[in-house]
């Protein structure tokens, strides 16, 4: 992902010089901003309009600190303190940290006195006009003007004029309402579209008391990436439709995950409570997805809550099915494919599973007969928009090609084939519909004499299978996968699978088991473990090595990104 | 049946409320005069560095010429200078003089300012409102008659204090205006 502002990485060539914020002296790159320079040092500046990935434009005045350079003497030199450090001339004004860039010699004090009377004033300019409803606002819990006025604002108001009226419930775009009324006029979103997105329909009219974010005419901001600016909007002006009044935030549990929408794989934050996810936000990771995701991405999970998912094991016996314990089922399903010799079985993967997963498959197909099992996945392509959507939508394609899982699609015909022919009797299907996602008619399947689904929703493939093994969603899970530009990332669980549905890596675990017998794997650091001791791709390494920002993979990958 | 959620008017959207009327008289596409293009064009020249710093000698044109700036003319200027509708609009709607709406063709401004006001340019004012048969004034302070011949406006200084007061009709400057000699000048405007 390519920011065209990245004010919080300066180019690492960038020279250092010496600079003193709040009394200590530091070396930073030139040109940093005083915001960032601070946040290096563990001192927060608050700030509205400033967004490291968008262009400054200094609008809020909260970011105003103090600033000062070396004291010169008559001969043009440095005063020298005791010891041995310049002495600062404090420049009698206040400036915006966001747009004041360290020089050499520079001083700034974060926290002076001054500076804390300006922020309480701007705090109290900020306030005049914005509603005061913040129980009835979605952003509480996670508004910077609500964290800004109890930090460094007045504990009370002294306005008590008229405050202006604006547009509410403004329906700006398919995804996003505007309420100009909390509108902190900070710009962000503007900026957002025009320069990241390069969407440029948002705008202030009729600028001066009655300042409002508008939409032009006859437009909608209904890009892919407009819910972008519900995040970095620091009020309530901007709300996500899918997410508005559905829980407050502070009742969400945020877990680390990964976006599988795609392969590019972005970062996200999943929010949940209970079993329930409500939401999910991107999560900063500079070598994937900055700090955005794509609208197809973010609202791409409501399906896991769907009422088709399927949630108990079930068997079918010609028109009955029965539902099964998992301890019943396996047994059963290890003994119906062991009736069948290796080439009369196939097997379809998913660019949907799990590193994890694809080894555990392939180490079943080992079992059932090697090379000797014809298996494929299901390609699955859309179109690369030069941002952040890749034309893989398959957020593992890398991973079941790694284990030997895929032929790039070219054998899904063969497999279709051979049913039709009668050479194959017996198919396991993971994760994938044959029917509406892979175009196979619903005749094929039912020539098999045996056909195996794991899967998440109910759908014309698990209607006809004889066994059907519900799995977990990306949500429900933990374990890897590798993106389309060679990274490996971590899933990790927010939520439980619901009713009977498990662990996708458990039940293959234990089918494996029931087919070949076990081999001391209990848990799925062992199944990386033992993954890893056999792909060179990810030798030396362990699931927790992953860590949050995932790791690029040395092995050669395909390399491919997402803005091609 | 299944119980249909209850409606709350509270959260129900509301369509965007447009910076202008986007109505048929105001949506009507004008045609451009002769050489209007090129004009626009010969502005454009004088800011070499940036088109975009000739948005608003554009927009100038454009109210000369038309009256008031439609949202043809938004668009227009806005592909004209390779930018967005948005960032015409915003102009637009920040300075006061730019009209979004026609008014009178003939625009009669009455000076309010210190001199003028000593001077009965409040009663001037009043005479030409009643004389034009003027409406309420819009959101600009212009008041224009029904039938959109005048448009009369109470403007701050135009600077002739001396000899108070002072009105404009269209680009003619008129001095020591008395209620008879408005009458006169109304006259002569057709």
């Amino acid at each position: 992902m390519k920011n065209p502002f990245n004010h919080d990485h300066p180019p690492a060539d960038t020279p250092l010089v010496n600079v003193q914020i709040d009394g200590v002296w530091t070396q930073m790159p030139k040109g940093l901003n005083a915001v960032e320079a601070a946040r290096r040092v563990g001192k927060f500046i608050p700030h509205y309009c400033y967004h490291p990935k968008l262009a400054i434009v200094g609008n809020c005045r909260m970011c105003l600190i103090e600033t000062g350079g070396p004291k010169m003497d008559a001969s043009r030199a440095p005063v020298l303190d005791a010891s041995g450090k310049p002495e600062i001339n404090w420049v009698p004004r206040p400036a915006i940290g966001c747009a004041t860039n360290l020089t050499e010699g520079m001083a700034i004090r974060t926290d002076s006195p001054l500076v804390q009377e300006c922020r309480r004033g701007v705090m109290e300019f900020l306030l005049i006009n914005h509603p005061l409803d913040c129980p009835i606002c979605d952003q509480a819990g996670e508004c910077k003007l609500q964290e800004y006025s109890v930090q460094y604002g007045n504990d009370h108001s002294r306005f008590v004029e008229e405050k202006v009226k604006k547009p509410k419930r403004v329906d700006i775009g398919e995804r996003i309402v505007l309420d100009d009324e909390r509108c902190i006029m900070c710009s962000r979103c503007i900026r957002f579209a025009k320069d990241t997105v390069h969407d440029d329909v948002l705008g202030f009219t009729e600028r001066g008391s009655h300042t409002t974010l508008a939409v032009h005419p006859g437009q909608r901001f209904d890009n892919n990436y407009s819910l972008n600016t519900v995040d970095i909007c620091p009020v309530g002006a901007l709300t996500s439709k899918d997410f508005r009044f559905q829980m407050r935030v502070w009742f969400l549990k945020e877990t680390k995950g990964i976006c599988t929408n795609c392969a590019t794989g972005c970062n996200t934050i999943i929010g949940s409570r209970e079993s329930t996810l409500y939401r999910m936000t991107p999560r900063e990771n500079e070598a994937v997805n900055s700090e955005w995701m794509c609208d197809q991405g973010r609202l791409g999970f409501h399906y896991i809550h769907d009422p088709k998912r399927l949630t108990q094991p079930i068997a079918r016996h010609g028109p009955e099915t029965t539902p099964l314990a998992w301890s019943e089922i396996i047994p059963q399903v290890a003994e119906r494919l062991r009736q069948f010799v290796p080439e009369q079985i196939g097997i379809v993967a998913s660019g949907r599973l799990t590193n994890e997963e694809a080894f555990l498959v392939a180490e079943i197909r080992r079992v059932l007969g090697g090379d000797s099992v014809l298996t494929d996945y299901v390609p699955r392509f859309g179109r690369a928009d030069g941002i952040l959507r890749s034309a893989d939508l398959n957020p593992n394609t890398h991973g079941v090609t790694l284990m030997g899982l895929s032929n790039g699609g070219a054998s899904l015909a063969d497999l279709r084939r051979s049913i039709d022919a009668g050479q194959i009797r017996a198919l396991v299907v993971l994760h994938e519909d044959l029917t509406a996602e892979a175009g196979w008619d619903g005749a094929t399947l039912q020539k098999l004499d045996l056909l195996v689904t794991l899967g998440l929703l109910q759908n014309p493939t698990t209607d006809r299978a004889d066994f059907i093994l519900p799995g977990a969603s990306f949500a429900e899970k933990r374990g890897s996968m590798i993106n389309g530009a060679g990274r490996l990332q971590r899933l990790n669980r927010a939520i439980p699978s619901p009713g009977q549905a498990w662990d996708d890596w458990q039940i293959l675990l234990r089918l494996k088991e029931a087919l070949g017998g076990g081999n001391g794997l209990h848990t799925i650091e062992e199944v990386f473990k033992a993954m890893a001791a056999q792909v060179p791709a990810f030798a030396g390494l362990t699931l927790s090595r992953i860590g949050d920002l995932g790791i690029e993979l040395e092995a050669a990958m395909p390399k491919e990104t997402a803005t091609e | 049946m299944s119980n249909p959620r209850a409606v709350d008017p509270a959260t129900q959207l509301v369509e965007p409320e447009h910076a202008f009327p986007v109505s048929e008289a105001h949506g009507a596409l004008v045609t451009f005069p002769t050489g209007f293009e090129a004009k626009c064009d010969e502005l454009i020249t004088h800011y070499p560095v940036s088109k975009r710093s000739a948005s608003l000698p554009l927009l100038h044109l454009w109210q000369e010429t038309f009256g008031h700036i439609s949202p043809q003319g938004i668009e227009w200027i806005a592909a004209k200078l390779d930018l967005q509708p948005i960032n015409i609009l915003e102009l637009v709607t920040f300075y006061p003089m730019f009209r979004q709406h026609p008014i009178g063709r003939i625009q009669i401004k009455v000076c309010r300012t210190l001199s003028c006001a000593l001077a009965g340019s409040y009663k001037l004012c009043d005479h030409f409102r009643e004389r034009c048969g003027t409406a309420t004034s819009d959101a600009h302070g212009i008041a224009s008659s029904p039938e959109g011949k005048y448009a009369v406006e109470f403007v701050e200084c135009i600077a002739s204090c001396g000899t108070a007061p002072v009105i404009m009709i269209n680009d003619d400057f008129h001095e020591a205006v008395t209620l008879q000699r408005a009458d006169e000048l109304l006259g002569k405007y057709d």
